[in-house]
Parts: structure tokens; C-alpha cells; sequence
């Protein structure tokens, strides 16, 4: 618990906050990694993934290669790319793009796949292009899987930018290399807290903003309250249909009663 | 008119699916394709908006050949209905409805306008049109299919088993329904079903179909009903046996016909005419439900077969069943 302690004692210390080296910096230097590593991610993963969700070509090596680069360790990763094109932010950044590329891709084309084989069908029956079908239809009904990618992807970059500081790029990781370097344990626990705090945020906001994308017809907490009125309406229907053919019986009665008389 | 001339479909796998069909399908009038699964009749309808393409012959519309013709447009000029509906589940219904007209270049306001009367045209409430498709019950969603296919205003409208996921008493509703919407709008229907009481509660024209789109008969109801072509035809419309194969018995009450499996079928208001072919609608015609029938054709002393009619008319008066014997002793 004191490591704790002190950690948060560290973090909350103002001398550490500003200057070149100080909690603010690094944070904005961690957001800017982590964001241009998912923004490059997803600019290669995205089209690739929409490509395979809406042809249904290419998804066995799709997920052959993705499980692959999953596996793939990060750390082990980088260490080769820094081999051969040296020291710098640039060989963590490549590591960490293809982190995050799988997550992304997953997302985009499992969002295209989960829209109905048969709504897909109708759009394109009733004369929508294939750019029509991608756009209005794959692409709205897909979006939350395709977020869900991202929060996925985010979430572990996040985390892993710390590696970024491994070659000098800076970062949060910053604080945890040079506290273990000089076994300032505070200072590297302190490191690992504001990572901690940052997931944590990204999870939250990404949560949201998926609960914001879901269509509004495919959500389901408005409907509730409305399907009761639509139950309303059917036994209203079935009561309808009910008297009619009450109607019948006794209209087929009356030639029943003339063929006795 | 549409015109399929010796069409043949085979699949990648080597399935034919379809052989050397050929069919007009007249304008104006409703044509029922009707088989089991497996008969093509689906395959069939998908080729007529290029939704799948022959592997050779060809299909013409008013003298225009399809292949000609870039599919997204043609398609945006044939109105299409799918069982389930189709519609898109993040759009509004009013936006469901109004989408072709959109893809079409109409104003929004007025494709919106458009939809709200399209909504009263299918006997919907102006009221739903904000909802979304999963917010309306399955006959609802069949309606708003039905707008939407409607929406472009084309001349022709396929609709693909429309009724097939729907209740009975729903699906009721909505094939009388689509045949007050064919009187007054008068489109040229091209209509999939397996089920024969529908084809021919609907059709001017049905087409029975065996595996590999086999033409087995068409003709219009009565046609069919009263002269099968062939033992197939007989067996699928069911005048052999079942519930068209029906025997006049009497009772105390009067006469009544019964169906093949002994069950009273309805009960027998005219007396059987014994000359010309002249039908006499049952004046006290109630809902179809109820099998009121009337002896159609002339049975004459030792007639021994002869159509009977329901008196719930459809578009013209379709035969109920067929008399299988004379059992009457005067």
C-alpha cells in the first residue's frame, strides 16, 4: 500500500506537472502517440476490413492473419524494427499501428457482416449501387461493431505506448524507464497510474460514443415503451378478425336454418 | 409485358436451376409462379430485375431486352417485396418508403409527402410513419413493404412470398388487401408463392411449376382447376385428394359438401345448374372462411365432375374444388 501512497503522492506533487519532463507534457505526448497510431490503424484497416465484410472475400485470411499478429509480441516487435531503421519514435510507432490493426479490422468487418444477408439483398433489390448499399445501410448498421474495433484497439495502445519511450520516444513510459533506471519505484508506479487513468478514460468515452451510434431503430430502450402500443394495436386486430368471423357463422347459419324449413 | 424467352440458369456448381423456360406475363394482371421449393420460381423472379442473370436466353420487357438495360436502374423502376419485409431497420418508415424516389432524385420533402400517401394507400395509419420497421408488427411491416414498393410509381411489382412469415389471419387481410390495391392500380404483378390457395385466391394468370422451372400449366384458375394438365398439376392443386376433392352428402339440414378427408367443407346454396356455364354468385356470399358454395359448371344428369366455386370472389371467381361424384339422388 505505501508504494501506493506514495505513487499518488508523487503524481499529485506539482512540481511534477509542468516543464519538459512533467506529467502534462508526457500525457499530451502519450495522447499523440496513441492517437496517431489508431488514426493510421484505422485508415489501413478500415477500407480492408469494409472490402472483406461487404465482398465476404478474403475473411478466413483475414482472421488467420489477425489471430497471427496478435501473437505477435510487441516488444519483440520493435526491437527488430529498431534494428533496422534505428533509434527513434518512428520504430515503436510502426509496432504499435500493427497492434492495433487487427482490433480495427475485426471490428470493421464483423460490423459489415453482422447487418441481415437478407437487408443487404433488399437495399440492392430496390436499385441502391454498391456505394449506395457500403453508405446507407453496411456502414450505419455496422458502426457500433466497427467502434467497439476501436475502443478495442485504443484500449491496448494505450497501454502499450509505453513502449514508445523504450528507443526515446517519450510518453508516459518515460517515467517508468527512468524509474526503474534510478529505482525510484514511486515515480514508476506513478507512470503505470496515469496509464491506468488513461485506459480507463478511453474505455468510458468509447463506451458512450458506442451507445450513440446504434441506430436509432435498432436500439431497444425506446422501443419498449413504444412495441407496448403496437401489442395495443394487434388485439385490436385479432378482435377485429375475431368479430368478422362471428359475422360468417351466423351469415352461413341462416341458409342451414332455410334448408330445415 | 414481360417475356422470358428459353431462359436457362446454372449455377457455379453445375445446378440447373432453371431450363429453357419461356413465358409471357401479361400487363396489367396479376401472374402467380407457384411450386414447391427447388421449382425456381424465386430464381425466376430475381431475373427479371437482373437480381440474377440468365445464363442464356433472355427476358424482355415491353420488347426491351433486360440484358441491355444497367440493373440499378431497372431495378429502380420494378417494385420489389420480400417476405420479411426488407426494410431497412435504421430508417424511419416514412424513409423506408421514400427511398427510391430519393435514389431517383425527388426532393426529400417530396418523397416524404409522397410516402405519407402511399401510407394511406396500403390502409396504414399516417401516424406510424415515424416509427421505425421494428417497432410495427409483422403485417404492418408487410404493408410498408408493399408502400415501398410502390413508391417509384413502376409498372411492374415483384413480390417474393410477401405473405409467407405473416399469421393466417394477418395474411388474409393483406391478400384481400393487395387485391383491392391491384384493382385500383392495376399493375403488372409477377407473384412467388408455394402455396396454391394463394395463387389462386390472386392470380389472373398461374403458372405451376415443377423442379428445374419446368412449366407443369398455366392458365387461370378456373382453367387449371377444372382441366389439370397432368397428374402432377392434380396432385399439387389437390382435386385427387384432400380438401379440393369434394362429395355432396346429405343431411338433415340440407346438402353439404365434404372434402376428401370427411370433413364438412361448406354447405351447397344453389341447386345445380343444368344448362350453360353461367356462374351464379351465391347471393348471401360471406367471408371466404366460411366455404359458401355454389355449383359452377354444368352438371348436367350424369355430370360426374364439375367445379365449385367460392363465393368470396377474389379478382374473378376461382374455383374452391372440384366435385369428385354425383352422390345427389333426387
Amino acid at each position: 500500500m505505501n508504494f501506493i501512497v506514495d505513487a499518488i503522492r508523487w503524481i499529485l506533487d506539482p512540481m511534477h506537472f509542468p516543464g519538459p519532463n512533467g506529467i502534462a507534457t508526457r500525457i499530451s505526448e502519450h495522447l499523440l502517440i496513441s492517437f496517431f497510431v489508431v488514426l493510421i490503424a484505422s485508415g489501413i484497416a478500415i477500407p480492408l476490413g469494409y472490402v472483406i465484410g461487404h465482398t465476404g472475400r478474403g475473411k478466413s485470411i483475414a482472421v488467420l492473419a489477425t489471430g497471427g499478429i496478435r501473437a505477435l509480441p510487441t516488444l519483440g516487435l520493435l526491437s527488430i524494427i529498431a534494428l533496422s531503421i534505428g533509434i527513434g519514435l518512428t520504430a515503436p510507432f510502426i509496432a504499435l499501428v500493427v497492434l492495433a490493426i487487427p482490433s480495427i479490422l475485426a471490428g470493421a468487418y464483423s460490423g459489415f457482416e453482422a447487418v441481415d444477408r437478407r437487408t443487404v439483398d433488399a437495399a440492392r433489390a430496390v436499385g441502391m449501387t454498391e456505394a449506395q448499399i457500403i453508405r446507407r445501410v453496411e456502414l450505419p448498421l455496422g458502426l457500433p461493431l466497427l467502434i467497439g474495433g476501436l475502443r478495442a484497439a485504443s484500449l491496448q495502445v494505450i497501454a502499450t505506448a509505453t513502449l514508445a519511450d523504450y528507443l526515446g520516444g517519450g510518453g508516459l513510459g518515460h517515467y517508468i524507464f527512468a524509474g526503474q533506471q534510478t529505482q525510484d519505484y514511486p515515480q514508476m508506479l506513478g507512470g503505470s497510474l496515469l496509464v491506468i487513468f488513461l485506459a480507463v478514460i478511453s474505455e468510458v468515452s468509447f463506451g458512450i460514443l458506442q451507445r450513440l451510434v446504434v441506430p436509432a431503430g435498432v436500439r431497444s430502450p425506446s422501443v419498449t415503451s413504444r412495441r407496448t402500443e403496437t401489442a395495443r394495436t394487434d388485439l385490436g386486430r385479432v378482435e377485429v378478425g375475431r368479430t368478422e368471423s362471428s359475422e360468417t357463422i351466423t351469415a352461413a347459419g341462416s341458409p342451414q336454418t332455410k334448408g330445415t324449413t | 409485358m414481360i417475356e422470358f424467352r428459353s431462359v436457362t440458369k446454372r449455377f457455379g456448381d453445375g445446378t440447373v436451376a432453371i431450363e429453357d423456360f419461356s413465358l409471357v406475363v401479361p400487363s396489367r394482371r396479376t401472374t402467380v409462379l407457384v411450386g414447391s421449393s427447388g421449382s425456381g420460381k424465386t430464381t425466376l423472379l430475381r431475373m427479371i430485375n437482373r437480381m440474377i442473370d440468365p445464363t442464356s436466353g433472355g427476358i424482355e420487357i415491353d420488347g426491351e431486352d433486360t440484358s441491355t438495360l444497367e440493373p440499378v436502374k431497372l431495378r429502380r423502376r420494378i417494385g420489389y417485396v420480400m417476405q420479411n419485409s426488407g426494410l431497412l431497420p435504421h430508417l424511419k418508415v416514412i424513409d423506408n418508403i421514400a427511398t427510391v424516389p430519393i435514389l431517383n432524385g425527388v426532393k426529400r420533402a417530396l418523397a416524404r409527402e409522397q410516402a405519407l400517401e402511399l401510407l394511406d394507400t396500403v390502409g396504414l395509419d399516417r401516424s406510424l410513419a415515424e416509427r421505425y420497421p421494428n417497432q410495427l408488427s409483422g403485417g404492418q411491416q408487410q404493408r410498408v413493404g408493399v408502400a415501398r414498393g410502390l413508391a417509384a410509381d413502376p409498372n411492374i411489382l415483384l413480390m417474393d412470398e410477401p405473405f409467407g412469415a405473416v399469421d393466417p389471419i394477418v395474411r388474409d387481410e393483406l391478400q384481400r388487401e393487395l387485391i383491392r390495391l391491384q384493382r385500383e392500380l392495376g399493375k403488372t404483378v409477377v407473384f412467388v408463392t408455394h402455396d396454391i390457395d394463394e395463387a389462386f385466391l390472386l392470380g389472373d394468370q398461374v403458372v405451376i411449376l415443377e423442379t428445374g422451372g419446368r412449366v407443369a400449366q398455366v392458365g387461370s384458375p378456373s382453367e387449371i382447376m377444372q382441366s389439370p394438365a397432368n397428374e402432377f398439376v392434380a396432385s399439387f392443386i389437390g382435386t385427387e385428394r384432400g380438401k379440393r376433392a369434394l362429395s355432396i352428402r346429405r343431411t338433415a339440414r340440407g346438402r353439404v359438401l365434404v372434402d376428401g378427408a370427411g370433413r364438412t367443407a361448406g354447405v351447397l346454396v344453389d341447386e345445380p345448374a343444368t344448362t350453360g356455364h353461367d356462374v351464379d354468385s351465391a347471393a348471401n356470399s360471406g367471408a371466404d372462411s366460411v366455404a359458401q358454395v355454389t355449383v359452377a359448371q354444368d352438371l348436367g344428369a350424369d355430370a360426374t365432375t364439375g367445379a365449385v366455386l367460392d363465393a368470396a370472389a377474389g379478382p374473378s371467381n376461382e374455383p374452391s374444388g372440384l366435385l369428385a361424384a354425383e352422390p345427389i339422388v333426387r
